[in-house]
């Protein structure tokens, strides 16, 4: 049996997941936290690139997403790393105590 | 079976999801976000993605998971607490994070009517011609943007090392 499934319904489930990162990046209060809603909502793009991709059944769309997936592998290194630095100099992850630039 | 498949990874990359919005811990929210990813692997399959479904598997709940796992352990990250900051982003967040979404809805809905379905009639079959068709892609014609990634891979490196070195060390 082989039913088909809407592809807008792919796009809601990525609407969803992009609004769920959106309120986690506001919501949470924990710099880690923050920075995995970031890799949430990126992710939810990538489905929407997907979808279309399959829809117009062009590849170019899934060459994006291998794009995106590089450029958020390098920015999760670099961020992390930014992270560390500054748990070293505060002794603290709680972005509501980080709100001075110098120290 | 497209819709078997397509309903249980739905589900349970949305219960990953949420679940990543309500942990306190940071911990939980990141093995959270594994289940989202490994769904979303799946949901790539579905979609005749075989490559981007083997590499998200592999870079982001290999790769960059682990070092949200690494960085967490080793920062000893402890549950967040609420300030007065959190209900300023309660009353923002949510009403802003629910206009997006019915904002993106409303347009999927509308234009409905064109966008389509999804068969999983050739997916698994064209495993090897979805390789061939992104390699042919990317070593021809996007070769110049695929060799630039792997300087800004090297800039990432660099960076990461000289951001995470302990101060006064030479």
């Amino acid at each position: 049996m082989s039913t088909t499934v809407p592809l807008a319904a792919y796009l809601i489930l990525a609407a969803l997941l992009f609004s769920i990162g959106i309120g986690a990046f506001l919501i949470k209060r924990n710099i880690i936290s923050i920075f995995m809603s970031i890799e949430l909502m990126l992710n939810a793009v990538n489905l929407t690139f997907v979808a279309f991709a399959h829809k117009w059944q062009a590849v170019s769309g899934q060459i994006f997403v291998f794009f995106v997936m590089v450029v958020a592998a390098a920015e999760a290194a670099v961020g992390l790393a930014i992270i560390i630095a500054i748990y070293r100099s505060r002794k603290t992850l709680a972005t509501d105590d980080i709100n001075l630039m110098n120290h | 079976m497209q819709i078997a498949i397509f309903i249980l990874f739905a589900v349970l990359a949305l219960a990953g999801a949420l679940n990543l919005l309500f942990q306190r811990h940071p911990i939980n929210s990141a093995l959270s976000l594994v289940v989202v990813m490994l769904s979303l692997a799946v949901l790539y399959w579905s979609l005749g993605a075989e490559f981007l479904a083997a590499a998200q598997v592999i870079v982001y709940s290999g790769a960059v998971m682990v070092l949200f796992v690494f960085v967490i352990m080793l920062l000893n990250a402890g549950e967040e607490e609420q300030t007065h900051g959190s209900k300023a982003a309660y009353l923002v967040g949510i009403p802003g994070a629910l206009g997006v979404f019915g904002l993106l809805t409303y347009v999927f809905l509308t234009e409905n009517h064109w966008i389509g379905g999804v068969h999983l009639s050739n997916a698994g079959v064209g495993a090897s011609q979805n390789l061939v068709a992104i390699s042919e892609l990317l070593f021809t014609k996007l070769l110049l943007p695929f060799e630039v990634t792997s300087v800004l891979i090297l800039v990432a490196i660099l960076g990461a090392v000289v951001l995470a070195r302990k101060e006064g060390q030479s």
